[in-house]
C-alpha cells in the first residue's frame, strides 16, 4: 500500500474537492489549526490539481463516478481541458492568497471563522470545477454564495455588513432562477447529467425557458450590467485577501457554469439577437465600470468597478462566438480574460490590502507618493494594471488580440472598437491612481512596515499575468485538450 | 332496465374520466402553484425594504420551486414518481435552511449597527 | 548556428537582463550599477558589430518564439534592422555614460531610473529588430510603458502632468496601430516584414480597407514620430532630465514611430504599391506640414530644450518625406536621416543638458558668452545645430541633398521649396544661439571657470557629445566609405526597389 494506491489518476477530482472539505470540517472543529490546515491543503492541493493537469494533456478527459454509482443517479466528476485550467487558476489565486492571508490576519486580529469559510470556499470552487451534473453545479453555486457572504461579513463593520446582505439576497435569487431552470430542463429530459443532456434534441419551449432562467440567474451571480450593483459595495468592504478571491474566482464561477451550458446545451438555441442583447450588456458593463472607476475615491472601490468594467469584456465572448467565422479564436481569447484577470485583479487587490494595512486608508487622494513606501507592491500593481489595460506582454494583451481577431476576422468592427475603446478607459483609471502614487510628495507618507510576504505575493501574482501573456500557446494547449469547445 | 344501465354506465364513464384527469393535472396545478409563489416571492422579494420580508419573501420563492420540482417528479403518468426531483427538493430544503440562518444572522447584525432593519437605497461608499 | 538562431534575442538580452538586475539594486551600489550598465552596453556593442558583419554578408539572423498557436514572435536582422539597433546601441551606450555622470546629484531612486532606462533600450532594440507587425507592436506598446517613469521621474506636478499628456498620446496612438495590425492580419493572415512589400497581391480584392488600414497604422506610429497634430506631447516631455530628452528625441521613441512608418511604407505596403494606392501624396503633405511647422514654433521658444524639441518635430518629418517620395534617392535620404539626424540631435540635448547642469542655464536668453565659458560644448552644439541647418560637410547636408534631388528625380519639385524654408527657418533659430554663445558678453554670473587643464565639466558629461558631434561630422566627411550610414541606405535601397 503506498501512496500511488491511493493517487490513482482518476480518483484525483475527488481529492481535489475533498481535501479542502475536510480541512475546512477539522478547522471548524479545533479552531487553532485552521491556519496550518489551510497552508497544508495550499500546497497538497496544487500538487494534486498539477497532476490532474497532466493527466488531462496526456488524456483529454478525466471522468470519475462518485461512489461507483453510474448516472443518471450518481454524480460524475468530470476533467477536460476548460475544468483543468480553471482549477489551475483557482489553486495559484487561492493558493497564494492563502500565504498573504496568513500574514495578512495577525495573531491578535485573526477572525476565528476565517479559515473554515475560506476552505469552504475553495472547496466550493473545486467542485465547481469539476462537475458535470446540472444540480451538482446548483449545490456548489450555494455553497460558494454562502461561504463568500460570509467571507464579506467578516469585518462586520457598518458598510460590510449590508453589503453582504445585499449580496446574499441576490445571489439566492439567481440560485432560484438556477435551479427552477434545472427542474424544467430535467423535466424535459429525465436527466440531470451535462454530457446526456448535450445529446439530447434542443428546441422544445421547456428548454428555451430552461435556457432564459439559467442565463439569468447566472448573469446575476456573475455581475453583469444591470445586474451588477451588489458587486462593488461587496468588494470594496471585505478584507482584502477575500476581495481578491471574490473579484477572481467567485464572479467566474458562475460564467464558468454559463460557458459550459452554453457550449454543450444551449449553442443551437442561440439567434443574434441574444447574443447581441448579451453584447450590448456588456458593453454597458466596459463603460459604466470604468467610469465609475474613474469617479470612485477609495482604491478598493475603483478596483471593485474595474472588475466590473472586466465582467464586460469577459462576456463578450458569447456574440462573439455567435459568428461561425470567429469559432475557436473567441472562445480562447474569453478564457484568457478569464485567466488573466484573476490573476491581475487578485494581485491588485492584494496591494490595495498592502496600502490598507500601511496607512490605514485607501482614500486616493492622500496616497501620493505611496510608492516610496510599498515599491515592490507598487510594482505588482503597475504589471497588473499593463494586464488590465491590454499591452504586451501580459496575458491582457493575448487574450484582447484573440478577441479583435475574432470580431475582425467576422467582419463585426463595432466589437473591436468597443474593445479599444475600454482599453483606453482603463489606461485613464489605472493611471489615475498610478500617477498619484508615483508623485514625489516631500512630506513622508507615515505608515506602518507590511510583511515582506504580503508585497510579494501580490507581485508573485502580477508576474503570473506577465508569463501568461508569454506562454500563450502552451496555455491555449492546456485548456483546448479534450475538446470542450 | 335499459335506463338504468345506461345512467349507470354514463356515471362510469365520468368518474373514470374525473379520476384520470385528476390524476393528470394535479402535477400540473402543483406546478403552476409553485410558479405563482416563486412569482409572488420575487416581487415581494424586490418590493418591501424591510429585511426579514425580504428573507420571508426568498424562502416562499424557494418553497414554490420546490413545489415545482415536486410536480416534475411525476413524469410517469401512473407509475410511481421519480425519486431524483424528490431528492433534489431535499437538498434544496437543506440549503434553503442554511441560507436563512445566515441571512437571519445578518439582518440580526445590521438591526444591532445600523438601528434598522431595512437596506438603503443607496450604494454605501 | 546557434547565433543564428538566436543572437537577435541575445542583443536584446544584454540590456533586459541587467535591467531587471538594476531594478533590485539598493541605491548605495554605484559601482555594481555602473559595471552593470556599461558591461551590458559594450557586451551589445560587440554583438551588434558581429551582427553588422554578418548582414553585409548575406548572413541571416533570427529569432523565432511563438507566442500565439498562429503567431510568432519574429527577431530579424535584416538591413534596416541591423542599421537601426546599430544606431541604437552605439547611442545608448553614450547616453548610459552621460546619465550616470548627469544623475549623480539627483535624490530620486536611480536604480529605479537605470532599471526603467534598460528596458527602454531593449524595448528599442525589439522594435529595430522586429520581424513583423505584431513583434513591432508589442515592443512598440513595451516602450511606451518603460518610457513613462522615465518622462515622470522627477515627480514634480509638472513632469506628472507631462506623463499624463505622455500616456493619453502614446496610448491612443498605440490602440489605433493595433486595431490596423489586427484589421491586417485578419484579412491577409500574415503581417510579416518583407523587402518590397507583400500587399501588392491584393489591390483588387482589398483597396480601400487596406488605406484604412493605412490611415490608422501612421496615426499610431505618427504620434510617436511627432506628426502634426499629434505632436502635443514632446514639447511637454521637456520636463523630464537631459538624459531622458537625449533619449527620447534621438534615440528611443521618435525614431520608433519614424522607423516604423518606414517599415510600414516599404516593407509592408511595398513603396511602389503605396504609391499606387494613392499613400504617398497625403503622407508628404502631413511630413512637409510637420516640417515647416515644427520649425516655425521652433523660432517662438526661448526655453532651450523646448526649442530643440519643436525642431525634433521638424526633423524627424525629413525622414516621413523620404519615405513619402516614390523613388530611390528619396528613400536614401530618407533612411539615412534616421541615423544622422540622431547623431546631431543628440549632440544638441547633451550640450543642453551640459549648460543646464553645469551653468543653470535653461533659457536661450541667458546664454549669452556661453562659448567662452565652455568651450567644447559650445563647439559641440554648433557642430550639431550646423548639421541641422544643412551645412556640408557635416551628415545633417547629405540627408537634405538626396532628399532634395530625389524630390526633382519623382517630380515633386515642391520638395526643393520645402527643403529650402525648413533650412532657411533652422538657420534663422539656431544661428542667433551660436552668435550669442560665441560672440556676445556673458551678462549672468557663472561659477568660475576650472583652472587651465582642468575639464569645462565632468569628462561623463562632456565627452559624449563631443564623441556624437564627431560621428556627425565624419558621417559627412566619409559618406563613401564602407559601412558609413549612407552607404548602408543604399544598400536599404537597392532591395525595397522591384526590378
Amino acid at each position: 500500500m503506498n501512496l500511488n494506491d491511493f493517487l490513482q489518476p482518476l480518483t484525483l477530482p475527488a481529492w481535489i474537492v475533498s481535501l479542502p472539505l475536510v480541512a475546512a470540517g477539522l478547522s471548524v472543529a479545533l479552531p487553532k489549526i485552521g491556519k496550518p490546515a489551510a497552508i497544508f491543503t495550499a500546497v497538497a492541493t496544487s500538487m494534486l490539481v498539477v497532476m490532474l493537469g497532466g493527466e488531462v494533456l496526456e488524456h483529454g478527459t478525466l471522468q470519475m463516478q462518485v461512489g461507483g454509482w453510474p448516472a443518471p443517479l450518481g454524480i460524475s466528476l468530470h476533467a477536460d481541458g476548460l475544468s483543468a485550467a480553471m482549477l489551475a487558476i483557482a489553486c495559484l489565486i487561492a493558493a497564494v492568497v492563502t500565504f498573504y492571508a496568513a500574514s495578512y490576519f495577525g495573531p491578535e486580529t485573526s477572525p476565528p471563522t476565517f479559515w473554515p469559510l475560506w476552505l469552504f470556499l475553495w472547496a466550493a470552487l473545486n467542485a465547481l470545477f469539476l462537475s458535470s451534473d446540472i444540480f451538482n453545479l446548483y449545490v456548489t453555486l450555494e455553497l460558494l454564495g454562502l461561504s463568500a457572504v460570509s467571507l464579506v461579513a467578516l469585518s462586520r463593520s457598518a458598510e460590510a455588513l449590508p453589503a453582504a446582505m445585499r449580496y446574499l439576497l441576490v445571489s439566492l435569487t439567481g440560485s432560484l432562477s438556477y435551479l427552477t431552470g434545472v427542474a424544467l430542463l430535467y423535466a424535459a429530459n429525465g436527466t440531470l447529467d451535462l454530457n446526456t443532456l448535450a445529446a439530447a434534441e434542443p428546441g422544445s419551449p421547456s428548454i428555451s425557458t430552461a435556457f432564459a432562467l439559467m442565463a439569468s440567474g447566472l448573469i446575476i451571480k456573475s455581475a453583469l450590467f444591470p445586474m451588477h450593483f451588489w458587486l462593488p459595495p461587496a468588494h470594496a468592504n471585505a478584507p482584502a485577501p477575500v476581495s481578491a478571491a471574490l473579484s477572481a474566482l467567485v464572479v467566474k464561477g458562475s460564467f464558468y457554469i454559463l460557458m459550459r451550458l452554453w457550449l454543450t446545451l444551449f449553442e443551437p438555441l442561440i439567434n443574434p439577437g441574444t447574443a447581441n442583447l448579451i453584447g450590448l450588456m456588456a458593453a454597458i458593463a466596459i463603460f459604466w465600470g470604468s467610469v465609475q472607476a474613474l469617479l470612485a475615491k477609495r482604491l478598493k472601490l475603483l478596483v471593485a468597478y474595474s472588475t466590473v468594467a472586466q465582467i464586460g469584456y469577459i462576456f463578450l465572448v458569447f456574440p462573439l462566438t455567435s459568428m461561425p467565422a470567429a469559432g475557436q479564436t473567441a472562445w480562447q481569447g474569453g478564457l484568457y480574460f478569464v485567466l488573466s484577470h484573476a490573476c491581475a485583479k487578485a494581485a491588485v487587490f492584494l496591494a490595495a490590502g498592502n496600502v490598507i494595512y500601511s496607512v490605514g486608508h485607501d482614500r486616493i487622494s492622500e496616497l501620493k507618493g505611496i510608492v516610496r513606501r510599498l515599491p515592490v507592491s507598487m510594482f505588482a500593481f503597475a504589471l497588473a494594471g499593463v494586464s488590465l489595460i491590454g499591452l504586451p506582454p501580459s496575458g491582457g494583451f493575448i487574450a484582447k488580440w484573440l478577441y479583435l481577431n475574432a470580431a475582425l476576422t467576422a467582419g463585426q468592427w463595432w466589437w473591436a472598437v468597443l474593445i479599444l475603446f475600454g482599453g483606453l478607459l482603463s489606461t485613464a483609471y489605472v493611471f489615475r491612481f498610478f500617477s498619484r502614487a508615483f508623485s514625489y510628495s516631500t512630506d513622508t507618507v507615515a505608515g506602518r512596515p507590511v510583511p515582506w510576504i504580503m508585497e510579494w505575493t501580490a507581485f508573485v501574482l502580477a508576474s503570473c499575468t506577465m508569463i501568461l501573456g508569454l506562454t500563450a500557446p502552451e496555455v491555449i494547449q492546456l485548456f483546448t485538450a479534450g475538446q470542450p469547445f | 332496465m335499459d335506463d338504468r344501465q345506461q345512467k349507470t354506465d354514463e356515471f362510469k364513464t365520468l368518474v373514470d374520466f374525473e379520476t384520470k384527469f385528476n390524476k393528470m393535472t394535479i402535477s400540473l396545478l402543483y406546478a403552476l402553484i409553485g410558479v405563482v409563489l416563486l412569482g409572488m416571492g420575487l416581487y415581494r422579494l424586490v418590493i418591501d425594504p424591510h429585511l426579514v420580508k425580504k428573507i420571508l419573501a426568498l424562502n416562499i420563492s424557494g418553497a414554490g420551486v420546490f413545489l415545482f420540482l415536486v410536480a416534475v417528479a411525476d413524469r410517469i403518468p401512473g407509475a410511481a414518481p421519480d425519486p431524483v426531483p424528490h431528492a433534489m427538493v431535499l437538498t434544496g430544503i437543506v440549503v434553503a435552511v442554511s441560507a436563512t440562518a445566515v441571512a437571519l444572522a445578518l439582518a440580526c447584525r445590521i438591526q444591532e449597527i445600523k438601528g434598522t432593519a431595512e437596506l438603503s437605497e443607496n450604494e454605501p461608499e | 548556428m546557434f547565433l543564428d538562431n538566436w543572437l537577435p534575442l541575445i542583443i536584446l538580452l544584454t540590456s533586459l537582463l541587467p535591467g531587471i538586475v538594476i531594478f533590485v539594486l539598493p541605491e548605495a551600489r554605484i559601482r555594481l550599477r555602473t559595471s552593470l550598465n556599461m558591461g551590458g552596453a559594450t557586451v551589445k556593442l560587440a554583438l551588434i558589430g558581429v551582427m553588422i558583419w554578418g548582414v553585409r554578408h548575406e548572413h541571416v539572423y533570427e529569432t523565432r518564439l511563438s507566442i500565439l498557436p498562429n503567431m510568432d514572435l519574429i527577431l530579424n536582422a535584416d538591413a534596416m534592422s541591423a542599421m537601426m539597433t546599430a544606431l541604437s546601441g552605439i547611442l545608448w551606450f553614450l547616453t548610459t555614460l552621460y546619465a550616470i555622470a548627469y544623475l549623480e546629484t539627483s535624490p530620486q531612486s536611480r536604480s529605479r531610473f537605470f532599471g526603467f532606462f534598460s528596458l527602454c533600450v531593449s524595448s528599442t532594440i525589439g522594435i529595430a529588430l522586429a520581424g513583423n507587425l505584431i513583434t513591432f507592436l508589442m515592443f512598440y506598446e513595451m516602450l511606451t510603458l518603460s518610457t513613462y517613469p522615465l518622462v515622470v521621474h522627477r515627480g514634480t506636478p509638472d513632469s506628472m502632468r507631462a506623463g499624463r499628456i505622455y500616456i493619453a498620446y502614446t496610448i491612443g496612438g498605440g490602440a489605433a496601430f493595433l486595431i490596423g495590425v489586427a484589421w491586417l492580419k485578419a484579412l491577409v493572415g500574415s503581417v510579416a516584414f518583407t523587402e518590397g512589400g507583400m500587399l501588392a497581391p491584393f489591390v483588387d480584392t482589398y483597396a480601400t480597407q487596406l488605406r484604412f488600414i493605412f490611415l490608422l497604422m501612421i496615426a499610431g506610429l505618427g504620434v510617436k514620430a511627432a506628426l502634426v497634430p499629434l505632436h502635443g506631447w514632446l514639447p511637454n516631455a521637456m520636463v523630464a532630465p537631459a538624459p531622458v530628452s537625449a533619449l527620447l528625441h534621438a534615440v528611443a521613441v521618435v525614431k520608433a514611430g519614424a522607423f516604423g512608418i518606414v517599415r510600414v511604407v516599404y516593407d509592408v505596403f511595398g513603396i511602389e504599391f503605396s504609391a499606387e494606392l494613392g499613400l504617398l501624396p497625403p503622407l508628404a503633405a502631413v511630413a512637409a506640414f510637420t516640417i515647416v511647422y515644427g520649425s516655425v514654433r521652433a523660432l517662438f521658444q526661448d526655453e532651450l530644450k523646448k526649442r530643440l524639441a519643436f525642431s525634433t518635430v521638424s526633423q524627424v518629418s525629413y525622414i516621413v518625406l523620404g519615405a513619402s517620395i516614390l523613388g530611390p534617392v528619396a528613400t536614401i535620404g530618407g533612411i539615412v536621416h534616421l541615423v544622422h539626424q540622431g547623431l546631431m540631435k543628440i549632440t544638441l540635448f547633451f550640450c543642453a543638458g551640459n549648460f543646464a547642469e553645469t551653468l543653470e542655464v535653461h533659457h536661450i536668453s541667458q546664454m549669452n558668452g556661453v562659448g567662452r565659458r565652455m568651450p567644447w560644448t559650445m563647439a559641440a552644439f554648433t557642430l550639431g545645430a550646423l548639421g541641422m541647418i544643412g551645412v556640408p560637410p557635416i551628415a545633417g547636408f547629405i540627408s537634405k541633398w538626396y532628399l532634395g534631388t530625389g524630390g526633382l528625380a519623382a517630380g515633386q519639385p515642391w520638395i526643393i521649396v520645402i527643403l529650402a524654408s525648413s533650412s532657411l527657418l533652422n538657420a534663422a533659430y539656431f544661428l542667433p544661439i551660436i552668435y550669442r554663445g560665441w560672440f556676445q558678453d556673458s551678462a549672468e554670473s557663472w561659477p568660475d571657470k576650472p583652472a587651465a587643464g582642468m575639464l569645462e565639466t565632468h569628462w561623463m558629461l562632456l565627452f559624449p557629445p563631443l564623441i556624437t558631434a564627431l560621428l556627425a561630422l565624419l558621417a559627412g566627411l566619409l559618406a563613401d566609405a564602407p559601412f558609413s550610414p549612407l552607404e548602408w541606405a543604399r544598400l536599404i535601397a537597392a532591395r525595397e526597389y522591384h526590378p
